[in-house]
């Protein structure tokens, strides 16, 4: 009984697999960004980098009123920036998905909150998570509904 | 029922239980902290990651109280709380051993309109929209806990009992809704036992024990919400009829007894604020971090004004929807506010999860501030464990998000099992209560997703 139960599963153990490990083409064909980007208490301007995959990435790092720091969660990227001297960064966007970057250096009361997103398309991440999130809603009710509790209606009000 | 091991059947943990030294020894510990967190927040610097009041609160406590004392011991952390202490001293007359008679206070009653959730909700919600002018701000975080632990006392003068802890704190309000899922649970071990005891030990107290402080019969316990392990009463049954259990995850939430509007406000209040959070605190948008840090008076006021509507009225709006189609769908005879208040209860789960999941993304990041803030708690340049070098290094920041995910999608399957369970309570068939489930759980998905989209997308 408790196979069958298991067993019954199966397919939506396979499609998560599925969804999680198989291998998508990344196609699009590499440029580089060239962008400016502000520090400044208590965001970066622009909040938001889009960029495709494989696309080089090359920053120039203002801090307009204190010094901030730039740190780039996945990529390991750090440097701190000083108000009129600019800082250059530059990557290759080689990791899928959205990352944060953030002020490694105390800046300031909201200083652990000045946070800005890169987000490297296609966003496979993301697009697998929801995918995950489907087949495991599918999969639980699915269960449920062939695999109902024995408890007793204890509280049944209807 | 379900799976139960009894703890207490480990008899140095019944011997600590019982010990009056157990619960005081470490009251007396987490009080010390506490005044080191005031002080700090009032002497010490004002840069936040570098002050013991916010990295030891806001990072150390909060994380260990959401992360692991609510989910695996329930209302744990309110065993050891420091803020009631000085107030329940003050009213006993002694730390450790039981004093003669009966604890002092005015001996008010408390207004039996305000015997619920509601001011706890209210409360929480008071303090979430200034929430992050007191997260980044010692001073302010200071005079926060100052202030509860002076209105712990104030109250205790006037009513007996932890009447704070019960209907006014606004931590032990979600504490209390949240321990609904956890392994742990006080219970008595046989209820015919105390119903057959006529000196009700537990609920008087004797010569060596206090009755219960959170105003709970033990008998009658079926839930962890208001039971604040404080252990009085095991240490006062002469029948040895109390224990500690282990138990499976969410094991109250089926309990259809207790269930109530101001505890499913909280579930939606709590679910509401994390999604909220996530996006005011670890969102990219610098204009929403300034509304919500009192840039201006006016841009505060709409920030609080849209924070409160989302709480009040839009998330509840829409689970009241959700709840009126799954009635309609399961053809369930309730009342549709009945439904809606025990639907709520699948939502704790899904909260609480996407509140560790919040949590995650700060405290695997900055929780390498406590150990620089050790060593120099004020910020005054002291170093006392010799770590006060040791910069900020962020712990695993690139697998936070599939940590993320994955609990996320733990939380979206408990939930869904919850409402269906919750369902069978209130339909006369499977089938109903499968369809009735539906809703609930796109609405969980929807909920889950938009998670997601802030995390990840």
């Amino acid at each position: 009984m408790k196979r069958d139960r298991l067993l019954s599963l199966a397919p939506f153990v396979g499609l998560a697999l599925v969804i999680l490990l198989i291998p998508l083409p990344l196609t699009v064909k590499p440029v580089t960004h060239v962008v400016t980007m502000t520090a400044d208490q208590f965001a970066f301007d622009p909040p938001v980098l889009r960029v495709n995959y494989g696309d080089r990435v090359r920053l120039t790092l203002q801090a307009t009123d204190v010094v901030h720091g730039f740190y780039l969660d996945g990529y390991g990227i750090e440097t701190r920036v000083e108000p009129g001297i600019s800082q250059q960064i530059e990557f290759v966007a080689d990791q899928i998905g959205k990352y944060r970057f953030r002020c490694s250096v105390s800046c300031g009361t909201l200083h652990p909150f000045m946070i800005g997103e890169l987000v490297v398309n296609p966003n496979l991440t993301f697009a697998r998570a929801v995918g995950l999130t489907a087949v495991i809603l599918a999969g639980t009710l699915f269960y449920l509904r062939r695999f109902p509790p024995r408890e007793p209606r204890e509280h049944t009000t209807a | 029922m379900g799976y139960r091991f009894e703890l207490t059947r480990s008899k140095w943990l019944k011997a600590l239980l019982k010990s009056r030294v157990f619960q005081p020894a470490l009251m007396l510990v987490t009080l010390f902290f506490f005044v080191v967190a005031i002080l700090a927040g009032f002497f010490g610097t004002p840069a936040g990651s570098h002050n013991f009041g916010i990295i030891f609160v806001w990072i150390v406590w909060w994380a260990l109280l959401i992360i692991v004392l609510v989910p695996f011991f329930g209302r744990m952390w309110c065993t050891i709380c420091p803020i009631p202490g000085p107030g329940e001293w003050l009213q006993r007359r002694g730390i450790i051993q039981r004093t003669p008679g009966r604890p002092r206070s005015l001996r008010w009653r408390w207004p039996r309109r305000l015997r619920n959730i509601w001011l706890q909700n209210f409360g929480f919600l008071a303090v979430a929209i200034f929430s992050t002018v007191i997260l980044t701000r010692p001073g302010v975080t200071a005079w926060l806990l100052l202030g509860m632990m002076l209105l712990g006392v104030t109250l205790s003068i006037f009513y007996e009992n932890r009447v704070f802890c019960r209907y006014v704190c606004p931590v032990g309000g979600f504490i209390g809704l949240y321990s609904l899922t956890s392994s742990t649970e006080l219970r008595v071990k046989d209820v015919q036992v105390c119903r057959e005891h006529t000196t009700k030990d537990c609920v008087i107290g004797t010569e060596h024990s206090y009755g219960c402080p959170w105003m709970v019969f033990p008998g009658n316990l079926e839930r962890n919400t208001y039971c604040g392990l404080c252990t009085e009463c095991l240490k006062a049954c002469p029948k040895d009829n109390v224990a500690l259990n282990l138990r499976p995850f969410g094991t109250d939430l089926l309990v259809a007894k207790g269930r109530s509007l101001d505890e499913a406000y909280k579930a939606l209040i709590m679910l509401a604020c994390a999604l909220l959070y996530s996006g005011v605190l670890l969102g990219p948008w610098g204009w929403v971090k300034d509304w919500a840090n009192m840039a201006t008076l006016p841009q505060w006021a709409a920030y609080a004004a849209g924070f409160l509507a989302i709480n009040l009225l839009v998330v509840p709006g829409l689970f009241w929807l959700t709840t009126a189609v799954a009635r309609r769908v399961g053809q369930i005879q309730l009342p549709v506010k009945r439904l809606f208040i025990d639907y709520a209860y699948s939502l704790v789960p899904m909260g609480l999860i996407g509140w560790i999941a919040f949590s995650f993304s700060f405290v695997f990041v900055n929780g390498s501030y406590a150990v620089s803030v050790l060593s120099d708690p004020f910020g005054w340049g002291w170093d006392l464990l010799g770590t006060r070098s040791v910069p900020w290094t962020p712990l695993l920041p690139g697998l936070v998000a599939a940590l993320q995910v994955a609990l996320l999608l733990v939380g979206l399957v408990f939930s869904s099992i919850i409402a269906y369970r919750i369902a069978r309570q209130h339909t006369r068939t499977d089938v109903q209560a499968w369809h009735s489930t539906l809703p609930v759980s796109a609405f969980l998905a929807g909920v889950t997703l938009v998670f997601m989209r802030l995390y990840l997308g």
